[in-house]
């Protein structure tokens, strides 16, 4: 029922931009207004989102040590799961986001009759994930080529490798990447179906961004491959280049699939800072695993520590306990008062 | 309650309709309600237990009174929901960490089969993802835009009675132990999120009393058995006579006495109760034979905080004392015993809240020379950091023979291996005080090791069947290698665990003792001019006592 709502919200946004762009005029609105709308959006929640978070503080140590620790010389420290220094945990980091090292350690569990608990490997949630983002990652940054001009020639070079366009014959070159972001949402959706655990704690808002990337690859997919002859690929670099150089031409020629293509972007770039998206940003700051291990070694600060809380004090301790200490021959600050001839 | 018969359990567990089994719960888990009923929750703190913490200076625990989970009517302060609204927006001002884990959950559930409890249990709302969405939910209402405009398609729901209820339930079905926080892309520990929820359910009065009972007792007496100075030094006085008895050595110790080098911190429970106490032997025996110069404490009696489990500023208090007794003595620094939540506390949390301790120095062993560099702020050093030195440097002997009738695993504790990092110092002593040892199987231990399931403190027994539940993954593994191994004894370095795992392999794994690594160091320990007691076996030929200081006590 979750995910109905969710591809059901994409097809409505897929016909409005569909109708509304069809309407004369309204061309500028979904080819100029909301794109900008849609990145100001983006960037000013984006740092909103982040700012947020680092205005609350880290007010204790907690990294999640995932190995030995540095301790005596002779026990080896596993510096990049239990790092010290800045380098490793700056290697830790790196891993964790450009590797998903975390994902890379996943296990299943299965419970059999006896009881038994078995754990086994499972990557394919991190293979799944590497697969997705990276693609949609080498997408975005194709897409740069439509920004610029002229085009940079490592950009040149990033579009021919990703169409191994040694290796094909005839035109429009096939991006390997464009294969694998709808493979990517087609198996991180299939596993949210298929994974029973998953599907349980799936929300609405799960399914919507895999739909909504899923809808911005498929008209890219299209506009690119089958309906070729509908937009003119001029008049939307005219289009791009002016966006970015804040001189935005829009010309008739430009087909309803893009200006769809482009409204699903912008409804992505607006959805990101309030969404889960945000995990994007999150990874870096998250504390038990950006801190490092030496809260033993180094005094981490709490600014809002407060100096007023004090231990129960020894003076009050001895204080009702003196008796049995002095009885007990447990050393005292002060002794009994003399005792009182009866 | 009474516990179910275990192959009862082992039924259920596998074959009961569970999320683990394969039963796809029908009703979505904001429309399943925590019901209570004897046996699946924690009994409620006495209320003279709130009253005597509330009145402490720098702690809140507001509206002490007698109330049940099993009734209805919690009697919830009027305004309970702008309390705990309010108290959840200071808890995100404060802590970076709730506001990131709140936010950035992509629910991709790699967590959910890592918990124990939702191993044990199948209950989905113990997968961690769904723990946190229980609170991540209420924060999605009242303090997101998506949740605010988008309401229960966003995630979001409002803040009820039924919720503070569910909030009760799972985060004290959760033992912080960080399991989950390995596997998770992005680190989110569903510890801090139970802190929070817990934090927050004080603030209404709603607590354990198996938690709170030994923190005021810990803030009174120094220790969380309520132990009065006279008894401790009692119970530590039996065991040297006991260690005297075994050994032919006069064991020097003493408490409360300034100008000692070293001051020495372990968990009451040690002194306290079966195994346990045969782990304070082995200190007794180890520091006696090193001739060090070291005091106990009946002030600072307490190696664990049970504040760790309520709230910082508890958690802050209960372990000043530490620092405190440290100053009022002179030490030099301070070593302490094995425990899992105590070694959490003192290495992520005693320095920040309680440092800096510029009257200490940084530790050094008067034995090797061996400074202790990686508690050069902290000023404590751990008991398994300073054995394994002395064993490297030859420092101390051993006829490990003594041991020759344990086949031990070695059980990684939760916070020494996930929130410290101290996992081959204790394998390391291992290697030398036993014959032999096996490990259990890799996705068990070290930073993957499951809980004892009682942690946090859930060692309760009213929830017996819930803590065989949770702690079946732990018992499980244990059972391999006893199948596999022999293997007779699981060794740990935590006194929660010592007590906990022991109910856990009666349950489980009848005839599994459990002991404290000191345990075996102390009698495997060869010291200068003993004279061991002799016993005699089966055939009259005289020999040591086979069961070392178990034969004792």
């Amino acid at each position: 029922m979750k995910y109905t709502f969710s591809f059901l919200a994409v097809i409505a946004l897929v016909l409005f931009a569909w109708l509304g762009s069809q309407i004369p005029g309204m061309q500028y609105l979904f080819g100029v207004a909301i794109p900008y709308l849609a990145i100001m959006i983006f960037l000013g929640g984006f740092v909103y989102r982040v700012v947020q978070w680092a205005k609350s503080p880290v007010p204790f140590s907690i990294p999640t040590t995932c190995g030995q620790g540095v301790s005596l010389d002779f026990i080896k420290q596993d510096k990049l799961d239990c790092p010290t220094k800045t380098s490793e945990v700056v290697a830790r980091m790196f891993l964790e986001i450009f590797a998903f090292r975390s994902l890379f350690r996943n296990t299943k569990s299965e419970l059999h009759e006896g009881p038994k608990i078995t754990y086994e490997s499972s990557k394919w949630l991190w293979l799944f994930a590497l697969i997705f983002h990276y693609s949609f990652l080498i997408v975005v940054i194709r897409h740069m080529r439509l920004f610029l001009n002229p085009v940079p020639g490592w950009l040149q070079t990033l579009d021919f490798l990703d169409a191994g366009a040694a290796l094909q014959l005839g035109a429009p070159l096939l991006y390997a990447t464009d294969a694998a972001l709808v493979l990517g949402i087609v198996l991180l959706f299939g596993r949210r179906l298929i994974n029973r655990q998953v599907r349980y704690i799936s929300l609405a808002n799960d399914y919507f961004p895999l739909f909504l990337i899923f809808g911005i690859a498929t008209t890219g997919i299209l506009m690119r491959y089958f309906l070729r002859t509908n937009i003119d690929i001029i008049s939307i670099k005219e289009l791009l280049v002016g966006l970015v150089t804040f001189s935005p031409v829009i010309t008739a020629k430009i087909g309803s699939i893009f200006f769809i293509h482009l409204f699903l972007v912008s409804t992505l770039l607006i959805y990101f800072p309030f969404s889960k998206l945000m995990h994007l940003g999150g990874v870096f700051m998250s504390p038990t695993r950006n801190m490092a291990n030496d809260s033993r070694a180094k005094r981490h600060i709490n600014p809002w520590n407060d100096p007023t809380i004090k231990p129960h004090s020894y003076a009050g301790y001895e204080d009702e306990f003196r008796e049995f200490m002095v009885e007990n021959g447990i050393p005292v600050e002060k002794e009994l008062p003399p005792q009182k001839d009866e | 309650m009474a516990l179910a018969k275990l192959e009862q359990l082992s039924k259920s567990v596998v074959q009961g309709p569970s999320l683990v089994t394969g039963a796809v719960p029908t009703k979505d888990w904001m429309e399943t309600p925590a019901i209570f009923k004897e046996g699946n929750f924690a009994y409620p703190a006495k209320q003279e237990k709130v009253e005597y913490l509330n009145s402490q200076v720098g702690l809140e625990f507001p509206n002490a009174r007698i109330w049940s989970p099993l009734e209805d009517d919690w009697k919830l302060p009027e305004n309970w929901q702008e309390i705990i609204l309010n108290g959840l927006k200071e808890r995100l001002g404060k802590f970076r960490s709730l506001k990131i884990f709140m936010d950035c959950c992509v629910r991709c559930g790699a967590c959910a089969d890592k918990c124990h409890f939702f191993l044990g249990t199948g209950d989905p709302k113990n997968m961690p993802v769904l723990r946190a969405e229980l609170l991540r939910s209420i924060y999605r209402n009242d303090f997101t835009l998506a949740g605010k405009l988008f309401g229960k398609m966003a995630g979001a729901r409002e803040m009820t009675v039924g919720v503070i209820k569910e909030w009760f339930m799972y985060s004290y079905q959760c033992t912080e132990c960080r399991r989950c926080s390995v596997f998770c892309p992005y680190g989110i520990d569903t510890a801090e999120v139970t802190m929070m929820l817990r934090e927050l359910l004080h603030l209404l009065g709603i607590g354990i009393n198996w938690i709170l009972e030994p923190a005021s007792n810990s803030n009174r007496t120094g220790n969380h058995m309520g132990l009065q100075p006279h008894t401790f030094k009692d119970n530590v006085d039996f065991l040297a006579e006991d260690l005297e008895t075994l050994t032919g050595i006069k064991i020097n110790h003493t408490f409360n006495r300034k100008g000692a080098e070293i001051l020495f911190i372990t968990p009451s429970a040690d002194v306290f109760a079966e195994p346990g106490l045969y782990t304070a032997m082995g200190y007794l025996a180890l520091f006696e034979q090193l001739g060090l110069d070291y005091t106990w404490s009946t002030y600072a009696s307490e190696g664990g905080n049970f504040g760790l489990f309520t709230s910082n500023e508890l958690m802050k208090k209960l372990n000043g004392k530490m620092y405190a007794e440290a100053k009022r003595l002179g030490v030099k620094y301070i070593i302490g015993g094995e425990c899992g939540h105590m070694w959490r506390v003192i290495h992520q949390y005693m320095d920040t809240m309680n440092g800096p301790a510029d009257f200490l120095e940084v530790p050094k062993s008067p034995i090797t020379g061996t400074v202790f560099n990686n508690a050069a702020a902290t000023k404590m050093v751990h008991i398994s950091e300073f054995t394994a030195d002395l064993i490297r440097h030859g420092k101390i002997k051993f006829d490990p023979s003594r041991n020759a009738h344990v086949l031990p695993t070695f059980h990684d504790s939760c916070n020494p291996a996930r929130a410290m990092g101290l996992m081959d110092e204790p394998r390391y002593i291992l290697d030398h005080v036993v014959p032999k040892w096996v490990e259990m199987p890799e996705n068990t231990i070290r930073e993957q090791t499951f809980c004892c399931g009682s942690g946090t403190g859930l060692n309760t027994d009213e929830i017996m069947e819930l803590r065989m539940r949770s702690g079946l993954p732990r018992a499980n593994a244990v059972k391999h290698v006893i199948d596999k191994y022999g293997v007779n004894m699981l060794s740990c370095v935590c006194a929660i665990d010592r007590a906990t795992l022991t109910s856990l392999m009666n349950y489980w794994n009848p005839g599994c003792g459990v002991c404290g690594l000191s345990e075996l160091v102390g009698n495997a320990l060869i010291m200068d001019n003993e004279k061991r007691a002799m016993g005699y076996d089966a055939e009259g030929n005289e020999r040591e006592l086979p069961d070392g200081f178990r034969t004792m006590v």
